[in-house]
């Protein structure tokens, strides 16, 4: 179980995150919904370590997160797909797999997920010996995912997935969000896209200025008037 | 003949600019900063050569290898005390610190050993092969052959192993480095180390070359081969090679044809025209942005 617990995040003089808590139970897919700039990827980097917070804790299955140096996390069993994919774009899709497993010692079992996220992700297999950079934005997501994937999380971190992707792109990626959510890995989502998230979510919170203002499952949070109104275009 | 003759010695000459580029060139790559004090590093290098030769009575590999450990201690040393407390500060403030451990060596390296230029004792024999009335020392062959050595190894070290390939992602994308687990500050480390273990040999080799030792002796070497990491491409490992053997062979053929006080004016000529026409160097990425 991830869990926050009165998190503040500044930057310099200007506080970003107001104390907030949440938690993602095993096996859930949470999502964080809110306007530009309310706060949400700033939570998922001090999440995963790449933004130190100010006060507040978060635990990973009882295990403070924020004393330990950012490049552990990962090995804790939580991967992010960065907003924007951040692949490594002068390496090949294989290298980018591989650094993905960076953190692990398991040869054998890295093959075996290498092979699933093949699996997961076809297009991968066919461009494996390319640049990343040279790869389309849809492919792209595909290889954040995958590399993310590689690290074996037991939960994983997505911000916004569908970010500048063709719709019939965005349904193939929340597709895969819930597949890989039903084989058993725990979602935390960040999505300008209230609807589909709202749409695969077990529960949700509402981000508002660095502050959480509702939550709820993801179901009512659908019919709640005033996220209808602010983020379901009405 | 003689053209030959000065293309291989500019080879020979280019193989030394581009052995400390390397220096330049990975560091910037990797941490995205010129560390001015490179240049110095060769002097301590070079000092340390000098002393486990002759004080000592080391021989030359000993004192390579010696010479290689103190420098690979002191690049990491000064990484760790002056620029890794700046790494969020501003570019300018890591370029003057650099600048700052640049004058501290040189200082430290008078008031400890003095101004006075020390005499590097001769370690490689005088001769050469001949062939067809030309001839080529030892010096150059060999210099040219740890070139040669020094870039197989490390295109496989950067291209083929896991450290390599972390070392690209964290010049690529130092958070996404670190979601994937890397620690990037191990990895500018290392990349410091390497940096200096190569001007450590590097230093031999120009000492042997051009036996005097003295505190300022890194400057000049310095600045050519940070002329020829600029020329080839700052932040590529095959563009610090190209650069370096190209500035050294513009260098001696422009002393040859054209003018030995000159010849550093030209070098830096064709540095300005290349960056006219190409102003990422030879071989520099240009900046792909992809959303």
């Amino acid at each position: 179980m991830l869990k926050i617990t009165d998190l503040k995040v500044s930057y310099g003089m200007i506080e970003a995150i107001k104390g907030i808590s949440f938690e993602v139970n095993d096996g859930e897919i949470v999502t964080l919904i809110g306007a530009n700039g309310a706060g949400k990827t700033t939570t998922m980097h001090a999440i995963s370590g790449l933004l130190k917070p100010k006060a507040g804790s978060i635990t990973l299955n009882g295990t403070e997160l924020t004393k330990l140096p950012p490049h552990k996390i990962v090995g804790m069993g939580l991967a992010q797909v960065p907003e924007g994919r951040r692949v490594f774009a002068q390496q090949t899709v294989e290298e980018n797999l591989a650094l993905g497993a960076y953190s692990r010692k398991d040869k054998d079992a890295i093959e075996a997920d290498l092979a699933d996220v093949f699996t997961l992700f076809p297009r991968l297999l066919e461009r494996r010996k390319q640049m990343a950079g040279t790869l389309s934005g849809g492919e792209q997501q595909m290889l954040a995912m995958g590399r993310a994937l590689m690290a074996k999380p037991s939960i994983l971190l997505l911000d916004e997935p569908s970010m500048g992707l063709s719709p019939l792109l965005v349904s193939e990626i929340f597709h895969i969000i819930v597949e890989i959510n039903r084989k058993g890995t725990t979602i935390l989502l960040v999505e300008q896209n209230a609807i589909r998230a709202l749409d695969i979510a077990n529960r949700a919170y509402v981000l508002e200025t660095g502050h959480i203002t509702i939550s709820d499952t993801g179901e009512k949070l659908m019919k709640d008037e005033r996220v209808k109104e602010a983020y379901l275009g009405g | 003949m003689d053209f030959l003759s000065y293309l291989i010695n500019g080879l020979g000459l280019g193989s030394v600019y581009a052995i400390i580029a390397l220096g330049y060139t990975m560091v910037y790559g990797i941490a995205k900063m010129l560390n001015f004090a490179h240049g110095d590093v060769i002097m301590v290098g070079a000092y340390v050569a000098f002393f486990s030769i002759s004080n000592l009575g080391l021989p030359l590999i000993p004192a390579v290898l010696l010479s290689i450990v103190v420098c690979t201690v002191l690049g990491v040393v000064i990484e760790r005390l002056a620029y890794k407390p700046l790494r969020a500060a501003s570019a300018l403030s890591v370029l003057i610190t650099a600048i700052g451990v640049s004058y501290f060596l040189q200082n430290a390296a008078q008031l400890l050993w003095s101004s006075s230029t020390k005499v590097f004792p001769s370690v490689i024999s005088n001769g050469g092969i001949s062939w067809n009335g030309l001839t080529v020392s030892w010096l150059t062959l060999i210099t040219i052959g740890v070139c040669v050595l020094v870039m197989i190894c490390l295109t496989l070290f950067i291209n083929h192993t896991k450290t390599g390939r972390a070392m690209r992602a964290c010049s690529e994308d130092k958070g996404a480095s670190t979601l994937m687990g890397i620690n990037v500050n191990l990895m500018i480390s290392i990349t410091f180390a390497i940096g200096s273990g190569l001007a450590a040999i590097a230093s031999v080799l120009l000492c042997a070359a051009y036996p005097s030792v003295f505190p300022t002796l890194g400057a000049m070497p310095g600045i050519k081969a940070f002329t020829a990491a600029v020329f080839g491409g700052i932040g590529s490992i095959p563009g610090a090679f190209l650069g370096g053997l190209l500035l050294g062979v513009i260098e001696i053929f422009a002393k040859a044809y054209i003018s030995t006080q000159l010849s550093d004016a030209i070098v830096f000529a064709v540095l300005i025209l290349v960056l006219l026409i190409k102003p990422t160097g030879l071989l520099g990425k240009r900046i792909r942005e992809k959303v």
